[in-house]
């Protein structure tokens, strides 16, 4: 970016196409960065406007006013009130639908009174002929003081004008209110208002007033005088109402010259397809099937490239093993650096196709229609029709799925959301739950067809979710936090989806998932490669002891290589600290061994098979090892003589699994997200209980 | 003398009720204008998506479980529960 370039802010209503056009003006160039301060994603991107001149354009969350309700929004209201750093907008770029360009033209009225040079970009105007709409666009632009643009951003037309307009309105730095709130409301309140400073506007005073932001740069002496406006909150609430009135009766007005719906022309699909979606039955039906069908593709479509995935990072590990000079530094790439990000990765499909799934059901308008339907079910259990799109995400990973929490306004029925979407049975356990399940369930066939082992993975899924709106409705009956719960949805037009919108939906949340996660999980495989690798003096006369202690055995070179790594994991700091937790995880009957997989699993929850991997395969120079799961079967239990992983110690492992919660990753999100450590170590210890007793109560029962 | 246990008084609560009609008692297709009174109730956020006062307001559609309500109002499409929606008194044509 470089110090000419224009920078434009890209605003407008929820489902206006805003994301299009922000792809069509900057293409591939875009990057996902962080707001300072706050975390919200920030997406940004540079467009070539002409051959001399550059714009860095950043797409701000959809919104209907400045006045926010949810975090989302309050994102909007913050980026345009800091004038006075550099990261200010010189140019706003309004998109507004052309179907609904009343309500569209509150928030440009809005934007515009900010005294700040606007764009108004009209989209979806290939549309107006079937909705029979005309507008007279030159009196428009006269009527509004600025320039107008129709474009139709999905089929790629109106784009150059746009970017014109965008040089048009920065050479010239117009930029004056549109409705002016001070004459019509309260003459005198406004002019004390104006007379604080005349460094802003008086609708961002306004603003600085209703919504208490500031911005970095006021006075102290400045915010003083304001504070003392925000006394009388009856008087700002209606003043506040009739202001939205006055904008509406401006817009009326302007509207009437140059904007004509002739409603005969129009045709209705949405009545048509809201009958079925909506349907008490049909309605219900269909979600349940979609839901399915998401299910079953996540797993059909996935295990091909998850099995390349995993197998590329054992060939690599493999390979820079033995080519490689042997030493700390190999030891660290090979077992700490490569399967770490083999671990990473290995999700990358199961996400990206759930990530697809719901990006075209956010396109097409569809999601609107869930949260219709789920909301008075969702409310029962202290949270919102919005709820269940992280509920869903949950089902791959509980990272995007707490960000996913943003658009609910209450903070209660957030903040219920967030505690139990970790319950939710995420891709990271299906490794765990599937190397157990292979080993302690039998692989037969009920009724000729039913898979029992099948039917153990969709009874552990049912669990995590049952689970999930149980503990949400313990919350929702203990926590007492009020909050205004107020719910507005909008329904949008079914819509066909942009294949080029989804794909970079998908690309970008990938993406921050690979590296949000990503980070944390690399950084414990390095940390527990050293623990495994490095331990007190114990852990140096290991291999001597061990060498003396069988000299009179006759084993063979290979059998005595394992011994002596068997005793190098006991003695390292991870095997210490194994056995030192072992006698309080002996009841649900696991063995130190299984304890350091417990350990490392906080990493992340596939980390388990990966470690028991390394304990139990040590002989790595061995080209016929046997699988994990020949090795977790041959495990042996001592103290019984019998196989360690049996029916009950199985089963009360994945009990383990499905309530604890072990994902580093996670609690740094939820804390990010909720501002304080207190939420994400209720949700550490209390899942971290419950995991405990009914593992507990699962392995007594069974064994 | 009217008292709380009189059943009159009771008949008089009832009469009220049904005299009012918000958006919540709006059946389903049916068409309301949203009354100038209710403006303190229409929170911010729904006054700012267009329902405004002296608006032209259809029940479009009831979701399964009898909430929330789907409707129509200047131009937009919004569900919103019935605890907002039996705040926003409305006139019938």
């Amino acid at each position: 970016m470089s110090k000419n370039d224009i920078k434009v802010a890209l605003i407008g209503n929820p489902n206006t196409g805003k994301t299009s056009l922000f792809n069509q003006l900057t293409g591939l160039n875009q990057k996902v960065g962080n707001y300072p301060g706050i975390t919200v994603d920030k997406k940004e991107g540079i467009s070539k406007l002409s051959a001399t001149q550059n714009a860095v354009i950043t797409d701000l969350p959809g919104t209907y006013s400045i006045n926010p309700t949810s975090l989302d929004e309050s994102i909007v209201l913050k980026t345009l009130l800091k004038k006075d750093i550099k990261e200010s907008p010189d140019v706003i770029l309004v998109v507004a639908d052309v179907e609904n360009l009343k309500r569209n033209l509150l928030l440009f009225s809005q934007i515009k009174d900010l005294e700040v040079p606007t764009v108004l970009a009209i989209n979806m105007v290939d549309q107006m002929n079937r909705k029979g709409i005309t507008i007279d666009l030159s009196l428009l632009k006269k009527e509004l003081n600025t320039e107008v643009v129709l474009i139709s951003a999905r089929k790629n037309e109106g784009i150059d004008a746009v970017k014109a307009a965008i040089i048009r309105c920065h050479v010239a730095a117009k930029a004056s209110p549109l409705c002016g709130i001070n004459n019509q409301i309260d003459p005198d309140y406004f002019t004390k208002l104006k007379e604080i400073s005349p460094n802003y506007s008086l609708y961002e005073l306004w603003l600085m007033v209703t919504q208490s932001n500031y911005p970095d740069a006021i006075s102290s002496e400045e915010k003083q005088k304001l504070l003392a406006f925000k006394k009388d909150v009856s008087k700002l609430k209606k003043y506040q109402h009739k202001e939205t009135i006055y904008r509406y009766q401006e817009i009326n007005k302007i509207l009437k010259k140059t904007y004509i719906v002739d409603k005969t022309k129009a045709k209705d699909l949405r009545g048509k397809l809201d009958r079925v979606f909506t349907h008490q039955f049909f309605g219900y039906f269909f979600f349940v099937f979609l839901l399915l069908v998401i299910f079953q593709s996540i797993f059909e479509w996935a295990s091909l490239p998850m099995d390349l995935i995993d197998g590329t990072f054992a060939e690599l590990a493999s390979f820079a093993k033995s080519n490689l000079p042997s030493g700390v530094f190999t030891d660290l790439l090979t077992e700490g650096i490569i399967p770490g990000i083999g671990g990473v990765l290995i999700f990358i499909p199961q996400i990206a196709i759930l990530f697809l799934f719901i990006a075209v059901l956010e396109e097409t308008g569809y999601m609107s229609r869930v949260v219709f339907l789920m909301d008075k079910i969702m409310r029962r259990f202290g949270m919102n029709g919005k709820s269940v799109i992280p509920l869903i995400s949950g089902t791959a990973c509980a990272i995007p799925a707490v960000m996913a929490t943003r658009t609910i306004s209450s903070w209660k029925e957030r903040l219920i959301t967030i505690l139990v979407v970790p319950f939710t049975t995420c891709s990271a356990r299906l490794p765990v739950y599937a190397i157990l399940i292979s080993l302690v369930i039998p692989e037969t066939k009920i009724f000729g067809f039913l898979n029992i082992q099948g039917l153990v993975l969709l009874a552990l899924y049912a669990l995590g979710f049952a689970t999930a709106i149980i503990a949400a409705y313990i919350l929702h009956k203990t926590l007492k936090i009020k909050t205004k719960s107020f719910f507005v949805v909008e329904m949008p037009n079914y819509k066909i989806p942009s294949i080029k919108n989804i794909f970079f939906e998908v690309v970008e949340k990938t993406k921050s998932f690979v590296f949000e996660a990503g980070k944390i999980i690399l950084a414990f495989s390095i940390v527990l490669w050293f623990l495994a690798s490095n331990g007190p003096t114990s852990f140096d006369d290991a291999e001597k002891n061990t060498i003396e202690n069988l000299s009179n055995n006759s084993l063979s070179e290979q059998e005595l290589q394992q011994k002596i790594a068997s005793a190098k994991l006991e003695n390292s700091y991870i095997g210490i600290l194994g056995k030192t937790i072992e006698p309080s995880i002996k009841p649900l009957g696991y063995d130190w061994k299984i304890g350091i997989a417990l350990i490392t699993s906080f990493a992340a929850r596939e980390v388990f098979v990966g470690t028991l991997a390394t304990i139990y395969s040590v002989q790595a120079d061995d080209e016929n090892t046997t699988t994990i799961k020949q090795k977790m079967r041959s495990e042996i239990n001592p103290d019984t003589g019998k196989n360690r992983f049996n029916f009950s110690v199985g089963m009360s492992l994945m009990v383990f699994y499905a309530f604890a919660m072990q994902c580093m990753a996670t609690l740094a999100i939820v804390k990010r997200e909720t501002k304080t450590w207190k939420w994400p170590l209720i949700q550490l210890f209390g899942m971290g209980l419950l995991a405990y007793v009914a593992s507990f109560i699962t392995y007594q029962i069974l064994s | 003398m009217l008292k709380i246990y009189d059943s009159r008084f009771f008949a008089g609560i009832f009469l009220y009720q049904k005299r009012v009609s918000t958006i919540a008692t709006l059946q389903k297709g049916e068409i309301g204008y949203i009354s100038e009174e209710s403006l303190d109730f229409i929170p911010l956020k729904l006054l700012e998506m267009g329902c405004l006062p002296g608006a032209e307001v259809q029940l479009v559609q009831i979701a399964p479980l009898k909430d929330p309500l789907y409707i129509c109002v200047n131009g937009s499409h919004l569900a919103i529960r019935i605890e907002t929606a039996s705040k926003i008194q409305i006139l019938k044509s």
